[in-house]
């Protein structure tokens, strides 16, 4: 059976929310970044004693989650539910093959790596 | 005197009868005397230290907190350093020399070397400036202030000087300005010593004229001859950390109570007067400029806030034991308005790269300070000038003595003098010995922390 990476960049406030989502469909693992960038969201203006920035970086999570095949949409569905807010700068998610994974403790290899 | 009589009688009364003879009564009135005169000390004493101690907090940690999360973070401990070392370098400097320098009886512009390495300054007190309190205290309060004196100007130029060259400016600046205007204000015999011969009588509380003025103008003088850093003001450089800002700017508020009420120099009514004007200063400076900003902006920011409670404290520092308390409030309101326009607004169309606002901060509030010290100081707060015939002379304008609104300006006009050639000589003289003030191109871009101190302040792999 394949791997799948699901990469889901959100907004920091829908962490917990998205976490409690996963968890309620039995996904036990997953690496979090905090992560700074832009899409269709502007930025915003920051004033620091009459000097102005263009701030056009904004902090962000990134998910990884490693899964089956058969379970990607189920994931990727789950996340969607709980980091939707319907505004620009929700986020998004990429899914990506996975050659080999490899559990460094035990040499397992494959699925059962997860 | 009221209090010794009084205390005398009820004890000789207590006395039995064999004792009541005059000289033992008087030797009784001596003791008694001496024992008032050693309580008053023990108490002057423990406020004066507590000052000391106050006062250096100003410096490291509040002003190296303050001024280290205004910098980009990869110089946040060469900002740091800036401060720290004034503590070791400027102590030593004022107690081998600095202190005989001020406070020493010499000529109109510079005292003599009676003081120096502290010779004769021990326990017993200097009448000629605070009677109640070993000479030592004086001389270690005195100490505090020319420790923040250099850091404060080190706001100007940060984020692109050598350290070397740091301490020589730093040294040399102690000389050319510091010493002799401390001096001339406050030593005995000085040029603008309102209390102590002076020609000009100059009223400063509290450093107003002394610190806030030399080193705000010395600090413009500065950012002048250093120049901008490159890539200003093109580049974004924003604070790295506020909230170190924020508790050193609280820091400062606290410590400047040492500052100001500590200028009373004895736990004395007037002491009390100088820490409420302070803080309201502090309180005034702080509204002022966030209804400025608010009005200007949209938003009331924090780092507005304690930037306007550190002017409004400069602001206030020089008339703090001469004014009504209330009228701190006023000291306030107007450094934070003014210092708010100078650093907010006028600053980017001239240019210059006062980088932390040093001369926006203090240089601006200090000339403030100074001129309104001439309006409002009064003798039913301060009555320690006399006139010949024991009265409490009239201060400022409010007393009815208007001129003194001009002698506050030519005292304020000597220090700029002092603090523009003096920072002038004593960068040329800088820039000689060290091979120049600033870090090269590839080192200024690498930071300080790493190419002046081989550390860094934030190890993300520790």
């Amino acid at each position: 059976m394949p791997i799948k990476k699901i990469e889901a960049i959100i907004q920091p406030f829908r962490l917990e929310a998205v976490k409690e989502a996963l968890n309620a469909i039995h996904i036990e693992g997953m690496t979090l970044t905090e992560v700074r960038g832009y899409g269709r969201q502007k930025g915003h203006m920051e004033v620091y004693r009459g000097r102005e920035y263009q701030v056009d970086l904004i902090p962000k999570i990134k998910i990884e989650i490693l899964v089956t095949d058969a379970r990607c949409e189920e994931v990727i569905g789950a996340i969607c539910r709980a980091a939707r807010t319907g505004k620009i700068g929700d986020g998004k998610i990429f899914v990506y093959d996975v050659g080999e994974a490899w559990r460094i403790r035990n040499d397992e290899r494959g699925e059962s790596a997860l | 005197m009221k209090w010794c009589r009084l205390a005398a009688s009820i004890l000789a009364a207590s006395l039995p009868v064999a004792a009541q003879s005059d000289a033992a009564l008087i030797a009784e009135m001596q003791k008694l005397k001496g024992a008032v005169a050693a309580a008053q000390s023990a108490g002057d004493n423990a406020w004066m230290l507590t000052s000391a101690a106050l006062v250096l907090l100003m410096t490291g940690p509040g002003l190296a907190l303050f001024y280290s999360g205004l910098v980009r973070k990869k110089n946040v401990l060469g900002t740091m350093m800036q401060s720290f070392i004034m503590m070791a370098v400027m102590s030593l400097l004022w107690a081998a020399i600095g202190y005989s320098l001020v406070f020493a009886p010499g000529t109109p512009w510079l005292g003599g070397l009676d003081f120096a390495m502290l010779r004769g300054v021990g326990a017993t007190a200097n009448s000629d400036y605070a009677p109640t309190i070993p000479h030592l205290t004086f001389m270690v309060y005195q100490m505090m202030f020319v420790v923040i004196s250099p850091a404060l100007i080190t706001g100007a130029f940060a984020e692109r000087v050598k350290f070397n060259a740091l301490l020589v400016y730093s040294l040399l600046w102690a000389f050319l300005v510091y010493f002799p205007v401390a001096h001339m204000v406050w030593g005995r015999g000085g040029f603008l010593n309102a209390y102590n011969g002076g020609v000009v009588p100059v009223f400063d509380f509290a450093g107003g004229t002394v610190v806030h003025i030399t080193t705000g103008v010395s600090a413009l003088v500065c950012a002048l001859v250093v120049g901008p850093r490159r890539g200003y003001p093109q580049e974004p450089m924003k604070p790295h950390s506020l909230v170190l800002s924020f508790i050193g700017a609280c820091l400062l508020w606290v410590g400047w109570f040492g500052f100001n009420a500590g200028s009373a120099l004895a736990a004395s009514s007037l002491a009390s007067s100088a820490f409420v004007a302070t803080h309201l200063g502090a309180a005034a400076g702080a509204v002022a400029w966030l209804v400025a900003e608010w009005l200007h902006t949209g938003r009331p920011s924090a780092l507005g806030a304690i930037s306007g409670a550190v002017a409004g404290l400069a602001t206030v520092t020089q008339g703090a034991g001469f004014v009504v308390p209330f009228v701190g409030a006023v000291y306030g309101l107007a450094g934070g308005f003014v210092c708010f326009y100078l650093v907010v607004i006028a600053k980017h169309r001239l240019g210059y790269d006062d980088t932390l606002d040093a001369f926006g901060v203090h240089g601006v509030g200090g000339i403030i300070g100074a001129t309104l010290t001439g309006v409002f100081a009064t003798r039913v707060v301060n009555d320690a000038l006399k006139l010949a015939n024991g009265d409490a002379a009239p201060l400022g304008w409010v007393d009815g003595n208007g001129g003194q609104v001009g002698n506050q300006l030519i005292g304020a006009a000597i220090a700029i003098g002092f603090a523009v050639v003096g920072s002038w000589v004593a960068l040329k003289i800088t820039a000689a010995l060290t091979g120049g003030l600033r870090m090269e191109a590839r080192e200024e871009i690498e930071g300080m922390d790493l190419v002046l101190h081989g550390e860094e302040g934030y190890n993300l792999e520790a």
